[in-house]
């Protein structure tokens, strides 16, 4: 079953991605299938069960609080879309 | 009496004192070049993978035993997405279901005695980046600096228990104190090491309920009396018992849409802050009542004991929830600014971190993190005044100074005899030097055993206060003993009992009218004669006897 196309909308806005009416539809025909199909782990039965935190069986791994060399700050912005200085520099953003 | 009652709940950030960030091994030092410590972890290169600084989770767990959590047996982690310059992952990773710990509270010291405020829960999480705006650039750009991203913060949220501005601003200041006697952070507001955001609404007593009578400061109450610490009965009365007591039973109340102030960057700031935006919703609600806003019934809620009603918003002809809004405190101006109402509810998407495992947490760790606590500032402060019989007040200016100041106490108070006289010299003149030269405890000239023997030297030879700050002065300039600095001032107390009655008698009859007023039943005209003692002796007559002289004498006029 088709997502509602306003759900679809919502998610793919957050997600910063800019869909036309027919990517809309399409996505909305495959996110509707995956949740169908993943949907089907609720007939499980899952009394008793302890919920899983992790796909690991691994816990508590952890490293010592010690200093380890950084990037050079040339390194470190050699990707940056754009540079001023020694800062990213991105599209004005305003609060 | 003011005409609502305020609810603030605080929302604190605290930078845990690690060496390195919590997944990295980049420094997390304060004011380094802008982008010099990154790593691809850091910058959210694709393939780069977190892992937790053992440092950073145990400080975690210090604090919250130091807040009486509860803690987790099982902790996890989980993304919480957002696109914003600062975060170039998309994401922080931060705790949403399973914090770590949960339950808390925090004493605070109030006029009307102490108060449990309670803790939601605490959690660890990233720091995200610096964004500055480009001013030479024409405005065009924001400016990036990824330092601060993944520095380790322990974010602390409070239930909405404190009723009044100062209350915040205690809480803050008791958790500052706490979180630096354990030294899991230096809560440096200025350098970011703690930051704040206010909740704020207010609540306005409405009808039948007289306005006059409808709460008092004085809370009705016992439970948020001090409890003794640790108890099961004081974790679980918690907050919810002691938001109680501050409305009366049966009460109701209209509520003005809670408003989140950001940006305060001063405790005074917060109160401030909180202050002005009290008034300010009070003056929205007077405005807006019967015109925008409306008050149903039907909406009614209880809020710890009391029936509240959140103010609607008449909106094409039906009435709607007014959202909480987010506000900037502007300390220039001394005004918050309201910048939007958050219509929807932010949709953050949370979904358990794949690149990080799970903590169990076993009884060795929290044995390690109990046994690092030492003994926390409020009950140093019951200590003090049990122990040492100081007032509250007394035991919380001590208290607030830190542990080494208490301990200098303790030493000195041990060795002078005089608990009460050694909590004086060191609230006042102790702390007025160490301020006056920028310094600490630990670097002050007058060791304990020196202080000890010029409280000891004021008592039995009666040296006048004014001399012995003088000598208290020479003892902190110049290292020495009470003994050497009396002599290199050349003080010598003049206690010849009659070589003093002789000045006395002098003093008593150069002074007719005082002793007449004396006489008359006017206690206070003896000052008067014992003034003349001392000028003659130059302060140095020995107070008790003078005293005691100057008793006998006037009784044999
Ligand atoms: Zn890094």
């Amino acid at each position: 079953m088709a997502l509602p196309l306003e759900h679809v909308r919502w998610v793919a806005h957050l997600a910063r991605l800019d869909l036309t009416p027919a990517e809309l539809e399409a996505m909305a025909r495959d996110l509707g299938a995956i949740i169908e199909y993943v949907n089907q782990l609720q007939a499980l039965h899952t009394d008793g069960v302890e919920p899983l935190a992790h796909a690991l069986d691994l816990q508590n791994v952890f490293r010592a609080d010690e200093l380890a060399p950084s990037l050079t700050v040339d390194a470190a912005l050699a990707n940056a879309p754009a540079r001023r200085g020694d800062f990213y520099a991105v599209p004005a953003v305003l609060d | 009496m003011s005409p609502y009652r305020t609810i603030i709940g605080l929302e604190v950030h605290v930078q845990l004192l690690t060496r390195t960030k919590l997944f990295c091994g980049c420094s997390t030092k304060f004011g380094l070049p802008p982008n010099s410590a990154t790593c691809p972890v850091c910058a959210g290169l694709p393939g780069a993978l977190p892992v937790m600084n053992r440092m950073a989770f145990e400080l975690a767990l210090k604090a919250a035993m130091a807040l009486n959590c509860q803690i987790a047996s099982l902790t996890k982690w989980d993304r919480k997405n957002y696109f914003y310059p600062d975060l170039p992952k998309n994401y922080q990773i931060s705790q949403y279901d399973l914090p770590f710990s949960k339950a808390g509270w925090l004493q605070i010291e109030c006029p009307g005695g102490a108060k449990k405020i309670g803790i939601i829960r605490a959690h660890l999480e990233e720091d995200a980046g610096k964004m500055l705006h480009d001013e030479q650039g024409g405005g065009r750009d924001s400016l990036v600096d990824l330092n601060r991203t993944g520095v380790p913060l322990l974010e602390i949220v409070s239930q909405p228990d404190l009723r009044a501005p100062e209350e915040a601003k205690a809480y803050l200041e008791e958790m500052r104190l706490l979180l630096r006697e354990i030294e899991v952070s230096d809560c440096e507001m200025q350098e970011g090491s703690l930051r704040c955001d206010a909740n704020v609404n207010i609540h306005i007593p409405i009808s039948p309920s007289p306005v006059a009578s409808s709460f008092s400061r004085e809370p009705t109450a016992s439970a948020d009396r001090i409890q003794p610490h640790g108890t099961p009965s004081a974790l679980a009365a918690g907050s919810r018992l002691n938001v109680e007591s501050t409305g009366a039973e049966g009460e109701t109340f209209a509520a003005t849409p809670i408003v989140e102030i950001k940006n305060l960057n001063s405790f005074r700031g917060v109160e401030r802050a909180l202050k002005y935006e009290a008034e300010r919703q009070f003056q929205e609600y007077q405005q807006k009542l019967g015109s925008v806003w409306n008050v149903d019934p039907r909406s009614a809620r209880n809020f710890a004991g009391s029936t509240v009603i959140p103010v609607q918003e008449k909106r094409n002809g039906s009435l709607v929830m007014v959202a909480k809004a987010t506000a900037g405190w502007n300390e220039k101006r001394g005004v918050t600014e309201i910048q939007r109402r958050k219509e929807e509810a932010a949709d953050y998407r949370y979904f358990p971190e794949p690149d990080l495992v799970p903590i169990l947490i076993d009884s060795l760790m929290l044995e390690k993190a109990r046994a690092g606590l030492g003994e926390l500032p409020a009950a140093q402060r019951n200590r003090l005044q049990t122990e040492y019989g100081l007032s509250p007040y007394d035991a919380s200016v001590l208290s607030s100074q830190g542990r080494a100041v208490v301990a200098y106490f303790e030493q000195t108070a041990g060795l002078s005899g005089d608990p009460k006289e050694t909590s004086n010299w060191i609230s006042n003149e102790v702390l007025q030097t160490l301020n006056d030269r920028k310094q600490q405890i630990r670097e002050f000239a007058i060791p304990p055993a020196s202080l000890a023997g010029l409280i000891q030297e004021v008592k039995s030879s009666g040296l006048n206060k004014q001399r012995a700050r003088e000598v208290f002065a020479e003892m902190a300039n110049s290292d020495a003993t009470v003994k050497a600095a009396l002599a290199k001032l050349g003080y010598q107390v003049v206690s010849d009992e009659s070589q003093l009655r002789e000045i006395v008698r002098r003093a008593v009859a150069a002074n007719p009218k005082a002793v007449a007023d004396f006489k008359k039943g006017k206690v206070k005209a003896a000052d008067a004669i014992k003034g003349a003692v001392m000028r003659e002796t130059k302060g140095m007559a020995n107070t008790e006897l003078v005293q005691r002289l100057l008793a006998e004498e006037l009784d044999a006029v």
